[in-house]
């Protein structure tokens, strides 16, 4: 019976598609946080992507209904300077994790749609470069926050994935 | 031969005990965990306009421990963590805070007028002053702390980056500098040295 067994052929070519899928169904956001400043002055947003995957997957940006313009960012302090640099992706590495924190990648969040202040929880769609999407809900934390804070311990979008003792990994 | 040797050793023993006088008489220096700046920078000098509109001059902070650094409201992370971790510092001073002030300087005196730095210095920290002003004025108090700061070319919506030194400057109640500090320093060691500084005379 070949069509018999092409159309399982094909199922099962179906399937492997299906195990590696898009990079946001292997990737969970956790302490994910906005830091709120005055008026209409750029925010960051922070965030802490763990990859379950076997495959490194790269975070390019974001999308957001109130703001209406997001890019990713790195902080330096290279001979005591601060910059910042735009970054055209990040990488999560397989079964690894990349961290969005204070002082290096950020979101940096532009023309607020509507005033945001803290404990909100703002919807950002993250994107990944190969098209695929992870909505995340960020908490809005005060201007004076140091972090996403200790109330901040379930994570953002999945319940169970994140093992909060153990070290997180910058990507690069 | 020995009358003449005698007024000699005399004047040797006596230059002797006056160096070691001296030397007793001048203070320790402050045990900082910070890079010990002091006698290297010279005093805090400047003038420039407050966060309430107000001319001032550096002798307007004698009498305060002063902890100076250089930024700018449009700036997304660094700054504002910065500001954040001293907004800790300040609160693990607890009252003694009051004997103490953060000065945090525009390097963008185009867009922080002294109205939104008011209302950002606030976001922080009670202590937090906010300082702008002319940018020459502005250009002078950051070179004379050994700073730069460079406007980045603006993207097409005119929205622009300015690079800045990253250093926190430590003043004693007489405008001397003290210390320095990076953004990495640990708030211990800043929460220590300023400790010194302000357990080191009162506020006239």
């Amino acid at each position: 019976m070949k069509p018999r067994s092409l159309s399982f052929l094909l199922a099962g070519l179906l399937l492997a598609g299906g195990v590696h899928a898009s990079a946001a169904e292997h990737v969970h956001a956790s302490h994910a946080w906005i830091r709120v400043l005055p008026g209409n002055l750029p925010a960051g947003a922070y965030v802490t992507l763990s990859n379950d995957g076997g495959k490194a997957v790269a975070l390019s940006g974001a999308d957001s209904a109130t703001y209406g313009d997001v890019m990713l960012h790195q902080s330096s302090s290279e001979g005591g300077m601060s910059r910042m640099m735009m970054v055209d992706s990040l990488s999560v590495p397989a079964h690894g994790s990349a961290v969005l924190a204070p002082a290096g990648y950020h979101l940096m969040l532009m023309k607020p749609t509507r005033p945001v202040k803290p404990g909100d929880l703002v919807r950002l769609i993250l994107k990944f470069t190969d098209g695929s999407t992870l909505p995340t809900d960020f908490l809005a934390r005060p201007a004076n926050a140091v972090d996403a804070g200790e109330d901040q311990a379930v994570p953002a979008t999945d319940m169970k994935s994140m093992d909060h003792a153990a070290m997180p990994q910058v990507g690069h | 031969m020995k009358p003449r040797h005698l007024p000699r050793a005399a004047l040797l023993l006596l230059l002797v005990v006056s160096l070691l006088l001296g030397g007793c008489q001048r203070s320790e220096p402050l045990p900082l965990r910070l890079t010990n700046v002091s006698g290297h920078m010279p005093d805090l000098d400047f003038k420039l306009i407050d966060d309430h509109g107000k001319t001032v001059t550096g002798a307007d902070y004698r009498g305060k421990v002063v902890v100076l650094y250089f930024g700018y409201t449009h700036c997304p992370d660094v700054c504002p963590l910065t500001l954040a971790h001293l907004h800790v510092v300040m609160q693990r001073l607890g009252a003694l805070a009051d004997g103490a002030l953060i000065l945090f300087v525009s390097v963008d005196p185009t867009r922080d007028t002294p109205d939104v730095m008011h209302t950002y210095v606030n976001a922080f920290d009670p202590h937090a002053v906010g300082l702008t002003g002319d940018p020459r004025m502005v250009e002078s108090l950051v070179k004379r702390y050994r700073s730069s700061f460079t406007r980045e070319p603006a993207s097409i919506d005119g929205n622009y980056e300015v690079s800045h030194g990253s250093a926190i400057y430590l003043f004693d109640r007489d405008g001397h500098a003290r210390a320095l500090a990076t953004p990495a320093a640990s708030q211990d060691d800043i929460v220590h040295d300023l400790h010194l500084l302000l357990d080191n005379g009162a506020a006239p």
